[in-house]
C-alpha cells in the first residue's frame, strides 16, 4: 500500500517538477520581457550594443539563414529519404550504411559542426563570416531529422499503392511523384517544421559562421546576427542588456512554441488520418 | 468482338442465360465454342530465395474464358498470376523457371516491355487499391501514362469504363470525390474499371471477392461474368461455389512437398463434377483443405 502511494507520489512530482520548470521559465521571460515588446522593438536596429532598439536586423538575418538551410537541406534530404525507402533494399548494406551515418551525424554537439562549417564554408570555400555559410551549417545540422521524417512518412505509404501503380504499368518515378509523395506530405511538413525549430535555437554553429554582426544584411555574403547568437551576446558580454534579453529570448521561445505546435499538429493530424 | 465461334445447331438468336457452365458442349451452355489457348504455362517453378513455392506448373489459359484456380492457402495461386504480368520483378530474390507465352511473346524475356505488358495484362488485387486521389483522377493517372491525354479521349474512356462496370449513374455526379469515400464494393468496381480503360486482353483477379460483404461481392462476381468474351479473366478464389457459377475452366493447387503444384486442370464442370484425381475430389467436396 505504501508502496504503491510512494509509486504515484513520485510520479506526480516528477509530472509536476518538469512542467513546473517550463511554467517557471515562461514566467520568468514574461515578467521580464514583456514590458519591453513593441511594434518598433521588431522593426527597429539595436542600439548601444542591444541595450536599447529593437532587433529589426537580427529577425532578417534569422529568417535568411533558415530559409537557405531549408532550402538546401529539403532538396537533398528529399532526393536521400526516397533513395532510401523506394530505390534500395530497405534491409540492404547501402541503407544499412547510411542510416548509421545518419545517426551518427544526428549525434553530433552543435559547436562541432560550428567549427566543421568554419573550416569549410568560411575558410575552404572563401564565403567568410556571411548569411550563406551559417545557413548551409544549418542545413548539414537538420538534414538527419528532414531524413528520417521523410523516409518514415514514405515508408508508411502503404504497399499496395505501390502495387497497383505497378500493375497499371505505371513508372516508378510517375508512381512518385502523383502517388507516394502526395501522401507523404503532411509528414514532410511535419519534420521540417521541426528541423526549422532545432536550426532555430541553435547557436553554437552560428557563431563561428554567420559571426556576430547586428547591421542590417546587404547580401547573403554579409555577416548577420541569428536570434540566438544576439541572446548569447546581450547576457554573456553586455552589461546592462538584461532587459533586451528577456524580450529577444521571449520572441525566439514564442516562435519555436509555434512551430513546434503546427508541427505536432500535423503529426497527430497525419496519423488519425492513418488509422 | 466475336471469340465464340458459333456452332452450326445453335441458332444466333437463343437466348443466353448465364448458368454455371458456359463453355464447351455442355447442358445450358451457350454456343459452343473452340478453345484457343492465349497463355500457355509449362513446367513453371517459382522460388522465392532458397524457398520452393510452385513446382512445374503448366497449363494453358484460354482466351476469352474464365479461369479459376482453386486450392488452398499457400500453395502458389496469387505467385502464379503474378508471373503472368511479371509483377514478380517486384520481389527481391524471387527466381523463375519454365516457358511462359503470351501470343508469341516469351513473358520470361528480359528485354520484354514490362510496362506494355502490364497495360495488357491487368490485375485486380484482393484488397480494393483506388488510389487517395479522386474518382476521375484514379482512372486518368494510368491512362495519361500511357498516352492518353485529350481531355475529350479521357472522358469517353471515363465514361464507357464506370458504365461497364455500373457505377456510372452511381458516381456520375460526383466524379471529384475521394475514391476512398466508396463503398468496398464500389472501390473493388472502380479498380476493375481503372484496369478496363486500359483495354487490357487478360484480366488477373486475385480474390476479388473475398474482402467484400456478400452483397458487393455478388455485384462484383455478375461483373466478373459479364467480362467473359470480351476479355479473358483468370481468377483466384477460394470461394468454390463461385469459382463453379462462373468459370469454364479451372485449376486445382495443392501443397506437395512444401511447393505448390497444380494437380489437374480441366473443364469447370468436369473438375467439379467429375474430378480425376482423388484430392482434387476430397477438395471440391470439402473433405479437405
Amino acid at each position: 500500500m505504501f508502496k504503491s502511494h510512494l509509486a504515484t507520489g513520485l510520479t506526480w512530482l516528477s509530472a509536476v517538477l518538469v512542467s513546473g520548470m517550463f511554467t517557471w521559465l515562461l514566467a520568468d521571460l514574461l515578467m521580464h520581457g514583456l514590458a519591453k515588446l513593441s511594434w518598433a522593438f521588431f522593426i527597429e536596429s539595436p542600439e548601444n550594443a542591444g541595450r536599447s532598439g529593437g532587433i529589426g536586423p537580427i529577425i532578417v538575418s534569422t529568417a535568411l539563414i533558415l530559409l537557405i538551410a531549408v532550402a538546401t537541406a529539403l532538396p537533398l534530404s528529399l532526393a536521400t529519404a526516397v533513395l532510401l525507402s523506394e530505390f534500395t533494399r530497405r534491409d540492404g548494406v547501402f541503407a544499412l550504411l547510411l542510416r548509421r551515418s545518419l545517426d551518427v551525424l544526428a549525434g553530433v554537439p552543435s559547436i562541432v559542426f560550428g567549427l566543421f562549417g568554419n573550416a569549410f564554408f568560411c575558410i575552404d570555400l572563401g564565403l567568410g563570416f556571411s548569411i550563406l555559410s551559417g545557413g548551409l551549417t544549418l542545413a548539414c545540422m537538420i538534414l538527419p531529422i528532414l531524413i528520417r521524417t521523410t523516409e518514415e512518412g514514405l515508408k508508411a505509404v502503404p504497399d499496395d499503392y505501390r502495387l497497383a501503380a505497378v500493375a497499371l504499368g505505371m513508372s516508378r518515378s510517375s508512381a512518385l511523384v502523383h502517388l507516394l509523395l502526395p501522401a507523404a506530405v503532411p509528414t514532410l511538413l511535419a519534420g521540417l517544421l521541426l528541423g526549422i525549430g532545432r536550426a532555430g535555437a541553435e547557436t553554437a554553429a552560428l557563431i563561428f559562421t554567420s559571426g556576430y554582426v547586428a547591421r542590417m544584411p546587404d547580401s547573403l555574403l554579409d555577416s548577420g546576427r541569428a536570434l540566438s547568437v544576439h541572446i548569447y551576446d546581450l547576457s554573456m558580454n553586455v552589461a546592462g542588456g538584461d532587459a533586451a534579453a528577456y524580450a529577444s529570448t521571449l520572441v525566439l521561445i514564442m516562435l519555436l512554441l509555434i512551430i513546434n505546435t503546427i508541427a505536432a499538429n500535423l503529426m497527430k493530424h497525419w496519423n488519425l488520418a492513418k488509422a | 468482338m466475336r471469340l465464340f465461334k458459333k456452332t452450326a445447331d445453335t441458332p444466333a438468336d437463343k437466348p443466353k442465360t448465364q448458368t454455371a457452365y458456359t463453355l464447351g458442349p455442355l447442358q445450358s451452355g451457350p454456343p459452343c465454342c473452340v478453345p484457343e489457348p492465349l497463355i500457355r504455362v509449362e513446367k513453371l517453378s517459382l522460388h522465392y530465395g532458397a524457398k520452393p513455392a510452385l513446382n512445374e506448373v503448366s497449363l494453358d489459359i484460354y482466351k476469352g474464358c474464365i479461369t479459376a484456380l482453386i486450392g488452398p492457402s499457400g500453395c502458389g495461386k496469387t505467385s502464379f498470376l503474378s508471373v503472368l504480368n511479371r509483377l514478380t520483378d517486384m520481389i527481391p530474390g524471387c527466381r523463375v523457371s519454365g516457358r511462359v507465352v503470351y501470343g508469341n511473346q516469351d513473358l520470361r524475356d528480359p528485354k520484354l516491355d514490362v510496362q506494355a505488358l502490364r497495360r495488357d495484362i491487368g490485375m485486380i488485387f484482393q484488397k480494393p487499391t483506388p488510389f487517395p486521389l479522386s474518382i476521375r483522377r484514379n482512372i486518368e493517372l494510368p491512362l495519361r501514362e500511357h498516352g492518353v491525354s485529350k481531355a475529350a479521349d479521357l472522358n469517353d474512356v471515363l465514361q464507357r469504363v464506370l458504365q461497364d462496370v455500373g457505377l456510372w449513374d452511381e458516381v456520375k455526379d460526383r466524379l471529384g470525390a475521394p475514391a476512398q469515400a466508396l463503398s468496398g464494393g464500389q472501390q473493388q468496381r472502380l479498380c476493375i474499371a481503372r484496369a478496363l480503360a486500359l483495354q487490357p486482353k487478360v484480366l488477373l483477379m486475385d480474390e476479388p471477392c473475398s474482402a467484400l460483404d456478400p452483397v458487393s461481392s455478388g455485384v462484383v462476381e455478375d461483373l466478373i461474368q459479364r467480362l467473359r468474351g470480351q476479355y479473358t479473366v483468370v481468377i483466384v478464389t477460394h470461394n468454390l461455389a463461385q469459382a463453379r457459377r462462373i468459370a469454364n475452366y479451372a485449376g486445382f493447387f495443392w501443397v506437395r512437398e512444401r511447393a505448390g503444384c497444380l494437380v489437374e486442370f480441366g473443364q469447370c464442370k468436369q473438375i467439379f463434377d467429375d474430378p480425376a484425381h482423388e484430392l482434387t475430389a476430397a477438395y471440391v467436396h470439402g473433405r479437405r483443405g
